[in-house]
């Protein structure tokens, strides 16, 4: 079916797709998270509303989510270039995931505190706590279930962004899919590589909930 | 004395788009050390806002809260974090930290305070078992039942150690027995702490089971307030009348000519008061509503009785009542 030299191109595939979602997801969290705290925080019902700080990184973030993934990657190949010497390859793609992904993770990071019950931070606060310790003790803890549902879902986006990526030569399983399965027309190449999407997608699924189940209190056993 | 919290002129509004909504007017009320004071009202009648603007989690817009001689609004947000320490707050809906064990939760007032882990849980521990709850450490407040909870909250209140417990309609969410259990245990803490207790309540009950002073809201206003027993015995505001006739405001539609309200609080439960009445008059009288109960061996309680049309009787009887040391009050038109 496959020829030898095409299994190690695929199986080198599964590798940088995977460097590539997983360093996106980590670093879109580093620019995601704290910007869903503030996006909470700061919000009309937050601990300390901030109209001014609240509008600036709400637009922030909807202008990055509104723009196409593929175009935010071509406009962003200058700035890769800056930072990494080059604006091909998987390395590469991950400065314009991890710019797609933090605004979007923003989002879902706020949706997921938004849910923590107003009334146990209002107890907190009761017994005089601080803003850092109603952000770190009670809200990132109790959303925590919801933060890592949110995270898998975050993580499925990255991947299927990644695969997009491959149509300007961004590396991964993607890009193999396009070259090879799309311009060369090998179907074998292209059916293979989107079973391994659909099957990594599952994956992630998978371990999500699983982390997702175990770290939750909620339930009766 | 000094009162422990000291409520002057207290006003809040909300600002909502469609208008602005007064939750509290001119409200000022003293409250003293050892007081557990109920304040009362219809659901909306702002006294949930009165109890957050007592911690400032609602900042009035106007008079002043003092707090142990602390100007409350004159603090630094700092200040006001260390002054919330010393008032405690129990909710309706309980607010445990969920994904916290029952210890755990017990030690996150002790884990701001900054002590160290293995005291705060000898510590919680303690407070636990003040509760009764100490087998249940490890479990999650999923597993409780709603009257285990509320008492987790306390036990949480107490790690504290706070020298005001504020209960916002605490007991609003359990069932009576489980009501009766929380309130005595408020009860044993009130008096072996000498913690000032504030009790957020919709029921008359809950205020007559376990608080000395009484302050009844309606719209924003303070209606009337003073101990509970002068107010229970002869409620002056309408307010006040319509949360203590709450009971039998059904029954009273079909008030005949001449209802009595009576009122015990001195006599003996062994004195058929009302039997001996019928007697003596030899004409009977319609029991509409009772509430009454022995309390070590005194009558308390109240009951509203129908007296004959015939209005020389009706007149005599009031006497007879009112010679027995009854408090009577004739109850025309009393539901708007």
């Amino acid at each position: 079916m496959l020829t030898e030299k095409e299994i190690l191109m695929v199986i080198e595939g599964i590798g940088e797709t995977l460097w590539m979602v997983l360093a996106s997801a980590f670093f879109g969290y580093v620019i995601g998270l704290p910007m869903g705290i503030l996006l909470t925080v700061t919000g009309k019902d937050g601990i300390r509303p901030n109209a001014v700080v609240y509008k600036i990184f709400d637009v922030i973030s909807n202008i990055f989510r509104s723009i196409p993934f593929l175009i935010l990657l071509l406009m962003l190949q200058p700035l890769t270039r800056l930072l990494l010497g080059k604006s091909y390859g998987a390395t590469a793609t991950i400065v314009p995931l991890t710019i797609a992904a933090g605004p979007y993770i923003a989002r879902m990071v706020e949706s997921s505190l938004k849910e923590v019950d107003h009334g146990v931070i209002e107890a907190a606060l009761s017994m005089g706590a601080s803003t850092w310790t109603i952000i770190f003790k009670v809200l990132l803890t109790e959303a925590r279930t919801s933060l890592v549902v949110n995270a898998t879902i975050a993580t499925n986006t990255i991947l299927g962004y990644s695969a997009m990526a491959g149509a300007c030569g961004g590396g991964g399983l993607g890009d193999i899919a396009i070259r090879y399965g799309y311009y060369r027309w090998q179907p074998n190449i292209l059916y293979v590589t989107v079973i391994l999407l659909v099957v990594l997608a599952q994956l992630f699924q998978m371990i999500g909930m699983f982390i997702s189940r175990v770290i939750d209190r909620r339930r009766v056993e | 004395m000094e009162p422990i919290i000291k409520i002057e002129h207290l006003e809040k509004e909300f600002k909502l788009k469609e208008m602005d909504v007064h939750a509290l007017r001119d409200v000022s009320l003293d409250i003293h050390k050892g007081d557990i004071y109920g304040i009362i009202g219809m659901s909306g009648a702002g006294k949930s806002t009165l109890v957050r603007c007592l911690n400032f989690l609602e900042r009035p817009t106007g008079g002043t809260v003092t707090v142990n001689g602390k100007d409350l609004s004159k603090l630094s947000e700092k200040e006001l974090r260390e002054a919330r320490k010393d008032i405690g707050m129990i909710f309706q809906h309980f607010n445990l930290l969920m994904q916290r064990s029952v210890i755990d939760n017990v030690c996150f007032p002790l884990e701001i305070a900054g002590m160290q882990k293995a005291q705060a849980r000898k510590k919680a521990m303690e407070y636990l078992k003040i509760v009764g709850l100490e087998e249940k450490a490890k479990a999650y407040p999923v597993q409780l039942s709603g009257g285990q909870k509320q008492r987790v909250a306390i036990a949480r209140v107490l790690a504290s150690d706070p020298q005001i417990l504020l209960c916002d309609e605490a007991t609003s969410a359990l069932d009576p027995q489980t009501t009766k259990s929380i309130l005595q245990l408020l009860k044993e803490i009130n008096r072996q702490y000498g913690i000032t207790i504030v009790v957020i309540t919709h029921e008359m009950a809950v205020v007559q089971e376990i608080c000395s002073h009484v302050a009844i809201i309606d719209q924003g206003n303070l209606a009337e307030h003073g101990k509970v027993e002068d107010i229970f015995l002869a409620p002056k505001s309408r307010e006040a009348k319509r949360l203590i006739y709450q009971g039998y405001e059904k029954v009273a539609e079909m008030k005949g000519k001449r209802c009595v309200r009576i009122v015990f609080s001195e006599n003996s439960s062994f004195e058929p008061v009302i039997g001996n009445m019928v007697l003596a008059f030899k004409s009977p009288v319609n029991i509409l509503y009772a509430n009454t109960k022995d309390l070590d061996g005194v009558a308390k309680g109240e009951m509203v009785l129908q007296l004959p049309e015939d209005e020389e009787i009706g007149h005599k009887m009031i006497a007879y009542l009112k010679n027995a040391r009854l408090a009577v009050e004739e109850l025309e038109g009393y539901v708007d």
